[in-house]
């Protein structure tokens, strides 16, 4: 028997109290306003005081409104009618398909035994050189990409997500504007992968409190579908709106904080998603690829500093092309000794020649004379630039590294490369 | 009677609980709910209020629901049998969990640390009626490749007879082996095992030591200019992607040290899995048994429950603690502390504290402080040495050093390794930057030579940044020269590549024949014409050095590159620079 409660004591932003007896924390309840109902989630406990979160948001909530406590947890439904299916952060259909009930599952669940995970092993390739070369995308990673407002990184997210040799895509939005959205279905729908996606939608003119479930409903979802076998890719975007969201209920709940305002558990919130990521030992993988935007182009922002720390790299996303500095995934050194023996000597080289041809970049921009070693470095940038950087680029791994050989060998000497004298012998191109 | 009480409030993992018997601070207590016994600790007590940190999920607990106090305080299971396990922050055997809970981590389910059926091959040391106080042996047993001391327990004071001691034999842990007898004619049953509050740094040794050993850890950069000695401690702070989980996987393989104790700490569970999967296939040239013999992990990784993440620091430093009264050399590295930090901001929040800077509590200093304190050199009671040696990594927010935890660690730790963004964006690993960290412990080679060659990387730096402003063609070819063999210093001897088999472990030998070549080329007075040559020669001079970086040691191969870059040195060398007769002497350069 669902008792319902009629008095609302307090209302204070998104979070209402009501005073009632044998409610569980973390227990769902559901509100009928004059605007429909919504779903709650409770968030503190004191004595006979229940504090709730409310989905909808606290705006028009009046104290004579009735509350209902449902006694269970936040659940989604989990069954393949989820593929190619649409829904907002509480779950609810938002394309015109029916609402789903069946094979209800509890969302944010347990953490994975770290004895049952195995190690990433497998390369996920993508076709973009800066990622497939230089910082090798590995099942089961977790990597953000940390951008500025105004870069393409959903575009970016689209193109991994269509060229990504994965089993099924969900992606979850936090914050979204309803363009990006509509760009993400478009280009899933022509890229023809559309059926082997779930999205989970939360627009910016959405209530806050459902960009915070954004994340654990995909996550949740995807972790079923892993244990299925299935190599899923979770496509988070944004990650900062969703903290933004955090910090704003962590204020309203007047709760200390710690840095410029945002929640002194927010490494912990942020890593019990992100740590969801996983490749279980005879089942599926779960890889999440994460876009952070920072504020002001600060790396030092809370959000993508946090997240550095909790994810296994990232990829910096800078004038429309993937940085190199900076850049970095930490599992590429699982897959890459395995793809081809050059890999990771190319990797490394070419990469301190670019960073020389920065300084010599530098050097020019001063107006010192050049060295003859300059000019080989200024002719190698260049070509480093439009035939790697370059978003468009889009070729195998392999070809990439030949291309790789191909412009050093163009601009500098064997022995200046310092790559290993027998690697050299093998692979440098031979002339004519 | 231990007391109980009942559950009036809930606030993410912090609960109050209504009780009025007696309770002590950092008692344990367990949650009843829905069926589920939940452990958590009491972190503060008002009247007849209590306050508890969860050390699980706390959804689904209510008001009402009943708590029962277990009158001790968080304690680990110590004894035979803790090597080569891995636990989660409150010593539960993760494997063990897995083979019953399956892949996930359910709340409430607690398991032995130690395996009960095992037994061990137990030797007595004692005979009846011999006096014996809290540490002493009465036995022995063989664990991996240590003997393993059965010890009277620490908690007990003053001194005892033994009563009767079991012969030798084959027992499990919780089998009786000892009955002593106090002073006041109680008889006490020993077993095997014995618990210790894991909050309280464990004493029972005669006196503290000064370390002046360093701990070979075959990391150039750091043995020959950074050193720790055994029973020290050091920080790693450094932002991320600058190293620290690859240096401290390096130093937790290669150190020369008889056990490591890793604590990852709220840090990625899939790092812990790589430690998990890759020692036992790897061996400890000490032993010749698989490294995972003298590892334990203590893996409390981010997505699991904060409150635990506290205690782990503390369980693997306890633990630490007990190797070390059996006269070995324990290696504890604790990643990431900063983590540790947080779950104490989370809970100090949740309590409403007064916060101090950046919201960390008021007593952050004094309980790092207090934490690193509990490494140290000892000489036990059998006259015997044994050593904790603590390295924590630091995860300073935005990578700058100035934050809290940073400040703190440094004013307690004898060595600092300082990552850096810039080393680790150029690709020079390890990222430690080697002009800004240092150590106040003795280096393998005298520090008239370290200092030698550290002279020529300021200079070279200092050319560096000058060189920015003025230009290369504003340099004095002296004056390059001296950058050029400070960048060739730093590619060739700093960074290591701890991908490659051979350079990623340097063992003692080798460095000081190697470091004897690098300061015979830092003394070198090299003639050329133009700055443009003087570079190619350097680049030609580099290949080949990291070309033996790569070789066996005393290899035919090695012996061959040796004497070519010898050869190539001496073409160009035209006697040493002035002032360097004393170095190359201390460095025993003919």
């Amino acid at each position: 028997m669902d008792k319902i409660y009629s008095k609302i004591e307090s209302i204070s932003g998104n979070v209402i109290t009501v005073k009632a007896k044998n409610v569980a924390y973390g227990e769902l309840a559901e509100i009928t306003t004059s605007f429909g109902t919504s779903l709650a989630e409770v968030i503190k406990l004191d004595r006979d005081m229940v504090s709730l979160q409310v989905f909808a948001g606290g705006r028009g909530v009046s104290t004579g409104d009735s509350v209902r406590f449902l006694g269970n947890p936040m659940r989604v439904s989990f069954s393949d009618n989820l593929l190619g299916r649409v829904f907002t952060g509480s779950g609810e259909p938002r394309d015109n398909g029916p609402a789903l009930s069946e094979n209800l599952i509890t969302i944010a669940g347990p953490s994975f035994n770290p004895a049952k995970r195995i190690v990433p092993s497998k390369i996920v390739r993508t076709g973009i050189p800066m990622i497939d070369l230089f910082n090798t995308l590995v099942e089961s990673q977790k990597l953000p990409i940390f951008s500025i407002s105004g870069e393409p990184y959903n575009e970016l997210l689209a193109r991994i997500a269509l060229q990504a040799e994965v089993d099924m895509i969900i992606l979850g939005g936090m914050g979204l504007k309803y363009d990006d959205y509509l760009y993400f279905k478009e280009t899933l729908e022509e890229g023809g992968a559309l059926s082997r996606t779930i999205m989970y939608i939360h627009t910016a003119s959405d209530p806050t409190v459902e960009c915070l479930m954004v994340p654990d409903i995909s996550l949740a979802v995807a972790e079923k579908f892993a244990l299925q076998g299935k190599r899923v890719l979770v496509l988070l975007t944004d990650m900062t709106n969703f903290a933004d969201a955090k910090k704003e209920i962590s204020i309203t709940q007047e709760q200390v904080p710690s840095n410029r305002g945002y929640p002194g558990d927010l490494y912990s919130q942020l890593a019990s998603r992100y740590e969801k990521a996983v490749d279980i030992d005879g089942a599926g993988s779960i890889t999440i690829l994460a876009v952070t935007t920072m504020p002001g182009d600060d790396v030092t922002h809370p959000v993508p500093d946090n997240t550095g720390y909790i994810t296994e790299g990232q990829y910096y996303l800078k004038g429309g092309r993937i940085e190199p500095f900076g850049s970095l995934s930490r599992l590429k050194q699982q897959v890459n000794a395995k793809t081809r023996e050059d890999h990771r000597t190319i990797m490394d080289a070419m990469i301190k020649l670019y960073a020389s041809y920065k300084d010599t970049l530098e050097k020019k921009s001063m107006g010192f004379s050049l060295s003859g070693w300059d000019e080989k470095l200024l002719k190698y940038g260049y070509l480093f630039e439009s035939k790697m950087m370059n978003l468009s680029v889009n070729i195998p791994l392999e070809e990439a590294l030949d291309e790789g050989w191909k412009m050093l060998a163009e601009c500098f000497d064997k022995q200046e490369t310092g790559i290993k004298t027998e690697l050299i012998e093998k692979f440098w191109p031979k002339e004519g | 009677m231990s007391a109980k009480g009942k559950v009036s409030g809930v606030n993410g993992n912090m609960i109050t609980v209504e009780v009025s018997d007696k309770i002590a601070m950092n008692e344990v207590g367990y949650v009843l709910s829905n069926g589920k016994r939940l452990k958590s600790e009491i972190i503060r007590i008002n009247g007849d209020t209590a306050q508890m940190q969860i050390y699980e999920i706390s959804g689904g607990i209510k008001v009402g629901d009943d708590v029962e106090f277990t009158g001790e305080m968080l304690a680990v299971e110590l004894g035979p049998g803790l090597l080569g396990q891995i636990y989660d922050g409150l010593q539960n055997p993760l494997p063990e969990l897995a083979a019953r809970t399956g892949f996930f981590l359910e709340p409430g389910v607690y398991l032995d640390a130690l395996d009960r059926q095992k037994k061990w091959a137990f030797t007595p040391v004692v005979g009846k009626g011999e006096t014996v106080a809290a540490a002493d042996t009465l036995g022995t047993v063989p664990e991996a490749a240590f003997t393993h001391r059965i010890m009277v327990p620490f908690s007990f004071l003053g001194e005892y007879t033994v009563d009767w001691i079991a012969p030798e034999g084959e027992y499990a842990v919780a089998d009786k082996i000892a009955v002593i007898k106090d002073a006041g004619g109680n008889s006490h049953d020993l077993t095997m095992m014995f618990e210790w509050p894991v909050k309280r740094a464990v004493k029972c040794y005669s006196e503290r030591l000064k370390p002046v050993k360093p701990m070979v850890t075959q990391v150039r950069l750091i043995d020959t200019f950074l050193p720790v000695a055994l029973g020290g401690t050091f920080c790693i702070p450094g932002p991320f992607g600058a190293g620290k989980t690859v240096l401290q996987q390096t130093l937790s393989r290669h150190a020369d040290v008889d056990i490591v104790i890793i604590a990852a700490c709220g840090e990625r569970a899939g790092e812990v899995v790589e430690t998990l999967k890759e020692f036992p296939e790897l061996t400890d040239p000490k032993t010749g048994r698989s490294l995972m013999e003298r590892t334990v992990i203590i893996a409390n990784t981010s997505s699991m429950p904060v409150a635990s993440r506290e205690a782990s620091v503390y369980t693997a430093v306890t633990l630490a603690e007990y190797y070390r009264q059996m006269g070995l050399n324990v290696l504890l590295i604790a990643d990431s502390t900063s983590r540790w930090a947080q779950a104490m901001r989370e809970m100090s929040g949740r309590l409403e504290e007064i916060p101090g800077d950046e919201a960390f509590p008021a007593y952050l200093e004094s309980t790092i402080a207090a934490f690193y304190e509990r490494a140290g050199l000892v000489r036990l009671k059998d006259g015997s040495v044994g050593s904790v040696t603590i390295g924590g990594t630091v995860s300073p927010a935005g990578g700058n050093f100035d934050e809290p935890v940073t400040q703190a660690t440094l004013k307690v730790v004898g060595a600092f390794l300082g990552l850096s963004r810039e080393r680790s964006d150029a690709r020079k690993y390890p990222a430690i930057h080697p002009l800004e960290s240092w150590s106040k412990y003795k280096s393998l080679i005298p520090s008239s030579v370290t200092g030698y060659v550290y002279d020529v990387m300021r200079k070279s730096a200092e050319i560096d940044q000058m060189m920015k402003v003025v230009g290369e063609e504003g340099t004095s070819l002296e004056d390059f020269l001296i950058y050029l063999k400070g960048e060739y210093v730093d590619a060739v001897y700093f960074q290591q590549n701890s991908f490659d088999p051979v350079d990623a472990a340097v063992p003692t030998e080798r460095q000081h024949r190697y470091f004897k070549l690098i300061v015979r080329i830092a003394a070198a007075n090299l003639k050329f014409t133009e700055k443009d040559e003087a570079r190619r020669w350097f680049a030609g001079l580099r290949l080949k050095t990291l070309d033996l970086n790569g070789t066996a040691y005393l290899s035919d191969e090695f012996l061959r590159i040796e004497k070519e870059i010898e050869a190539f040195v001496e073409e160009r060398r035209d006697g040493y620079l002035p002032h360097s007769e004393a170095v190359l002497k201390a460095a025993e350069v003919k």
